[in-house]
């Protein structure tokens, strides 16, 4: 039987007068799949994300939630998404267990059973001990914590991160990916949006790039990185080399000290490299090997190289 | 399906938002109305004849509770409104199953009650004090709710269509302010030179005054009737234009 998608997209378009910050938009998200949604700043992830989540209305095209039309059936998809915005928030006027509960409220959802899912949702995420202070003493990584809080309160089927560790520290942003993984573990759909591509790397089973409104690379994570078409060398020489032949020059990425960090096309032999060094008359003293990582494809797709 | 429980939580939620401030929200306006009563009632007291039999104090009692109704109803959804869009929070409440005419009932729903709540203070003060009395508490009950919830409505639309505070601040100082005031609330309009009476008729605060002060005194300066249709009227118009704007997503989904 086929699996109906989490997520659709169909020729998705938003229109800001002049501006089009996306460009008819189509690809899905498979049910229980860690997506990951990159770009740089003004790319449309976020604009894609609101839209999804009926915070923005598009302009044309279609987003469905597990088969249902954000639009028409929006009751089923806000019940089946729970987001988790880039913008901090607050609400002076009350507590985080009562944000918590009158959120759950607006879902219909109240009874011992839905307190102690929110007890849960507050123990796991270190706020118990901060659940009746105002959102606005909170610091910017506690609000964040309180957002996803929020998001997960109705237990949603897909969860959607807006740069969730966005000036979160170190320990709260390892917190947080152990959380989503365990999420992820138990069948949620998780769809991310990062500035970290590491990250992004080590999470996301598949990866869709976007740049100016568009998606310019959709593949799974370890296909995005091998589709790569260069590998990068590292070449450590017994002095310093301060005149390359031009073969090398160009390939040149990284120099520092005694190394130096050749992009190499995959269809270049290493010994057309070791010629090279040999016709340059370097003593090679070592050389490594790897291939690109996530934020090499990422830079190479938006400045427009091709690979 | 309508979401009646997101509905109701919405709902409290505005509530218990204006009582958190209740100081603000209802005991502050309590205070600067009856300044009002007791400067415009003692000091005109003897001095003006508006209705034959009727002491002055006592006529202008249901017009400072209705003013007090209309402007705490507008204050609430509007004030709530823009906060919540400043804060952010609004985002919560556009995140969740909860339709554009359930928004739009819990939050005029919640400034009928802190309307009503004021008007409520200050009239067992007019009561106890003025030996104020009431011919029909039906047609005081009527105008109350409608009026509140017609300036609920246009608090909504404000809030709605304000960027910023600024702009809130001056559709209440150059729109709902002088529109209250040039209602009749000081006066009957028949006090008025001709035009003047004339202009006042196309002010849809001034119906609600008068039909509420009907409920109290069994008289009026228009029929009671004419009253209730231009109020209702009012209240359909706003809520038709806040629906539209809700379910387009008009300045709050974009």
């Amino acid at each position: 039987m086929l699996q109906i998608p989490a997520v659709e997209f169909h020729q998705v378009k938003k229109q800001y007068g002049e501006l089009e910050a996306l460009k008819e938009i189509s690809f899905s998200v498979e049910e229980g799949s860690f997506f990951g949604l990159l770009g740089p700043n003004g790319a449309g992830k976020s604009t894609l994300i609101n839209a999804m989540s009926g915070l923005i209305v598009p302009s044309s095209g279609r987003i469905k939630i597990k088969g249902f039309d954000v639009i028409d059936d929006y009751r089923h998809t806000r019940r089946i998404l729970g987001l988790v915005p880039q913008e901090l928030i607050s609400d002076p006027f009350f507590s985080i267990r009562e944000l918590l509960q009158l959120q759950s409220g607006y879902f219909g959802l109240k009874g011992a059973k839905q307190s102690a899912w929110i007890g849960e949702l507050l123990e796991r995420l270190a706020l118990s001990d901060k659940s009746d202070a105002n959102t606005s003493q909170l610091s910017g990584g506690m609000k964040r914590r309180v957002l996803i809080a929020m998001a997960l309160v109705h237990k949603p089927q897909v969860l959607v991160l807006d740069e969730p560790t966005a000036g979160v520290d170190v320990d709260l942003r390892r917190t947080l990916w152990e959380f989503t993984k365990e999420l992820h573990q138990q069948g949620h759909t998780v769809i991310l949006t990062t500035h970290y591509l590491e990250e992004a790397e080590a999470l996301c089973e598949k990866i869709a790039i976007m740049q100016d409104g568009e998606v310019k690379a959709l593949d799974s994570t370890h296909a995005l990185l091998s589709k790569h078409t260069y590998r990068y060398l590292r070449v450590t020489l017994s002095q310093a080399a301060y005149q390359l032949i031009p073969a090398l020059e160009q390939r040149l990425v990284e120099r520092e000290h005694n190394g130096l960090v050749f992009k190499l096309e995959k269809t270049a032999s290493m010994t057309e490299l070791l010629a090279w060094l040999h016709e340059n008359q370097l003593q090679v003293t070592d050389i490594s090997s790897r291939d690109a990582s996530l934020e090499e494809v990422f830079l190479d797709l938006t400045s427009g190289e091709t690979t | 399906m309508i979401n009646y429980a997101g509905c109701w939580a919405l709902f409290i939620k505005e509530i218990r938002r204006f009582y958190s401030v209740v100081v603000q929200t209802v005991f502050a306006p309590v205070v600067a109305t009856l300044l009002y009563l007791l400067v415009f009632g003692q000091v005109l007291d003897t001095q003006i004849d508006v209705y034959s039999g009727l002491d002055y104090s006592q006529f202008i009692i249901p017009g400072l509770v209705m003013m007090a109704i209309l402007q705490n109803a507008f204050a609430n959804t509007s004030s709530s409104l823009i906060q919540s869009k400043m804060h952010g929070n609004l985002t919560f409440v556009l995140l969740s199953p909860i339709s554009p005419l359930e928004l739009y009932v819990a939050f005029v729903g919640a400034a009928i009650v802190r309307g009503v709540a004021v008007g409520l203070a200050i009239l067992v003060v007019g009561i106890i004090w003025f030996d104020l009395s009431w011919q029909s508490p039906l047609w005081i009950m009527l105008f109350a709710i409608l009026s509140a919830a017609m300036m609920g409505g246009l608090g909504m639309l404000a809030g709605i269509i304000s960027d910023k505070y600024d702009h809130l601040a001056a559709f209440q100082n150059f729109v709902i302010m002088p529109l209250t005031f040039l209602s009749g609330v000081f006066y009957s309009i028949h006090a008025l030179p001709g035009v003047w009476q004339e202009i006042s008729q196309f002010n849809p605060f001034f119906y609600m005054v008068d039909g509420f002060r009907y409920g109290f005194f069994g008289q009026s300066d228009v029929s009671v009737y004419l009253s209730l249709s231009v109020t209702l009227l009012f209240l359909l118009i706003v809520s038709a234009i806040n629906l539209i704007l809700l379910h387009k997503g008009v300045k709050i989904r974009e």
